[in-house]
């Protein structure tokens, strides 16, 4: 049982203290690919054949990998200094000129502070501003004002609004340039930093509004977006050992859903569904999976992996994604029990 | 560009933009007409004076961009819009109904004319903080106007752009406040103040100027010093003015951020401005 808040605890000994409350804290497990910094290179890299894109930041390039562009190409980029407000409206306005602009700040920041401005400015309007925010969901373990647990919440509800959750560095890449070549405005979530590489033994190639079935199997069907489509894919594997054919559907646009490939997937009878996000348990992508099965009359077992409606504790991350159930070892213990 | 060859006065533009927004409150029994009356003056050496347009066509590319973030003037760009020759005359008969051009309040998608959707106050001048870098980058002389109330300085965002401006030193940013102490719950002062208005845009690193709003030479002079300065910063032109201006018997209500106009009222209006027609 956990210590009250309040409550003093005792010292832990040195060598059994994990690392707390990092404000960046790196999602990759111990001997797993990565590249480093996707959407800022990627950015870059487009920058030279696309001369409309512009970069914003508010303070927060190198935290959210745009510094690489900045460095790139400095004539293009706006450090807009820490007001979110002018940030996104200003974003507004450089694409009433035609320009394409990415602005970057933590999700928490775009979601909570800048909503009326992402709102009005930018989706009514269906500007073509890509928003594209580090720290979502429960990515850093310096508490509530930094976790952006309720980010789809806020922004599902925005219409024109196309929501991404990318998955690992190959899913970044292409998601950055795709979200560059749509028109209409984007919010992006941002795995940034050194980012896992894993979706490329799947064959795997991104495509606004489009799920990828990753892995067949025939017990468990996961619906998963953003890192916890690694963490399902890990626990797929586990799960093998128990005889539990686990598939795995990755879902990196949470609107639009894809409603087809959803539906034929949950259709196939006897498969439990088991919805993973990164996310607060509403009104995220496992609230949209539901409504639509049951607008489409689909009925299966259903169940969601996602993080409890509370305020989450800081710690060092790898603590906190077990307590809240969204770690690889939660996964495959929660299955289990709900195959028994 | 207002229209070439035309010799008409800028007191006869205000005089007709004030009676294009008295007909289209008639037209609705209501809005927001008390503003209207008070910032036609303004309006009028904007669109007659200040600004580079072409009436046929207001997506073109070397226009000077207006602005409104207070949705609710509406009325008011709707009338000096009709005067511009932007939108016909007879349009102002369907103001506010159903499927209209001309919505209660003001919507990029519905106006020709109408640069951004305002209504959500606080937002008109950080979009023109990106028109302007905007503007700059491709090496355009065009200006952006951003047209705000008092009110709407109550905003946090209000300031966060005006501090950005400066840093980016804007110089192609002319904002105009309508200053006519006036907001939903009563007088603008005393509601929150943004007094001392011109100091505080100075130290924002502004260039600042208040004139009498209503005063169609000086707001003239105004604009055009905001226009011609050299200096790399942007200008504000604080403008007070008196709402329902032109109408006595509105000037004198106390209740005047919403008028409620009685059925024969309207045609007293309209007579009213008759009478202050310049000659």
């Amino acid at each position: 049982m956990r210590l009250s808040k309040f409550a003093p605890r005792q010292a832990i000994k040195a060598g059994e203290r994990k690392t707390t409350s990092a404000m960046i804290a790196s999602i990759a497990a111990d001997g797993v690919a990565t590249r480093n910094a996707p959407f800022g290179h990627t950015l870059a890299r487009l920058a030279h054949r696309r001369p409309g894109i512009v970069g914003l930041t508010a303070d927060l390039a190198k935290y959210t990998d745009l510094h690489v562009f900045a460095q790139e190409h400095p004539d293009r980029f706006y450090q807009m200094g820490m007001a979110e407000q002018v940030l996104m409206s200003a974003a507004a306005g450089l694409a009433r000129e035609g320009f394409t602009p990415f602005a970057t700040t933590y999700a928490v920041f775009a979601s909570r502070r800048a909503y009326d401005f992402i709102c009005m400015a930018i989706a009514e309007e269906n500007l073509d501003v890509k928003i594209v925010c580090a720290l979502p969901g429960l990515t850093t373990g310096y508490g509530p004002s930094h976790q952006a647990t309720e980010d789809i919440a806020i922004f599902r509800g925005l219409p024109n609004l196309t929501i991404i959750d990318p998955c690992d560095a190959l899913d970044v890449e292409q998601a950055t340039e795709a979200i560059t070549d749509h028109k209409g405005p984007v919010y992006m979530r941002l795995l940034r930093g050194k980012v896992p590489v894993v979706l490329d033994s799947y064959g795997y190639q991104f495509q606004i509004g489009k799920a990828r079935l990753l892995r067949h199997g025939s017990d468990v069907l996961f619906i998963s977006s953003g890192l916890m489509t690694m963490r399902v894919l890990e626990a797929a594997k586990a799960l093998e050992a128990d005889r539990i054919g686990c598939a795995v559907m990755h879902v990196p646009t949470i609107k639009p859903l894809d409603a087809e490939a959803i539906r034929t997937a949950a259709r196939q009878s006897g498969r439990m569904v088991v919805v993973a996000e990164n996310h607060t348990i509403i009104g995220g992508l496992g609230e949209g999976v539901a409504a639509l099965l049951m607008r489409e009359g689909v009925t299966q077992v259903f169940r969601q992996i996602a993080l409890p409606d509370e305020f989450l504790d800081a710690g060092a991350l790898p603590t906190l994604h077990d307590r809240y159930g969204i770690s690889t070892a939660e996964i495959v213990r929660r299955i289990r029990e709900w195959t028994e | 560009m207002p229209r070439a060859g035309s010799n008409v006065s800028l007191a006869e533009r205000a005089y007709r933009i004030r009676r294009h927004a008295v007909r289209m409150g008639e037209v609705q029994g209501q809005g927001y007409v008390g503003q209207a009356l008070g910032v036609a003056d303004v309006l009028a050496v904007a669109y007659f004076h200040a600004l580079r347009y072409r009436p046929d066509d207001t997506q073109w590319e070397g226009r000077d961009r207006f602005l409104l973030s207070i949705g609710h003037y509406a009325i008011a760009l709707y009338a000096a819009l009709i005067e511009a020759g932007v939108l016909p005359e007879e349009e102002l008969e369907t103001y506010g109904t159903d499927d209209s051009r001309m919505p209660m309040s003001g919507m990029a998608a519905y106006t020709p004319g109408m640069e951004i959707t305002g209504g959500s106050l606080g937002h008109g001048l950080g979009i023109a903080v990106g028109m302007c870098l905007g503007l700059k980058r491709k090496q355009s002389d065009s200006f952006v106007y951003n047209l705000l109330s008092d009110g709407e300085l109550g905003e946090g965002s209000t300031w966060e752009a005006a501090m950005s401006a400066a840093h980016h030193k804007l110089d192609n940013l002319i904002a105009i406040v309508d200053f006519n102490n006036q907001q939903a719950d009563g007088q603008s002062t005393a509601t929150l103040s943004s007094e001392p208005v011109t100091d505080k845009f100075e130290a924002f690193g502004w260039h600042a100027q208040r004139v009498d709003g209503n005063d169609i030479e000086a707001v003239r002079a105004a604009f055009d010093i905001a226009k011609a300065l050299k200096e790399p910063r942007p200008r504000v032109i604080v403008c007070d003015t008196l709402m329902a201006k032109g109408v006595p018997f509105l000037e004198a209500r106390d209740i005047t951020h919403f008028i409620r106009v009685e059925p024969h009222e309207w045609a007293l209006a309209l007579e009213a401005l008759e009478k202050g027609r310049p000659q």
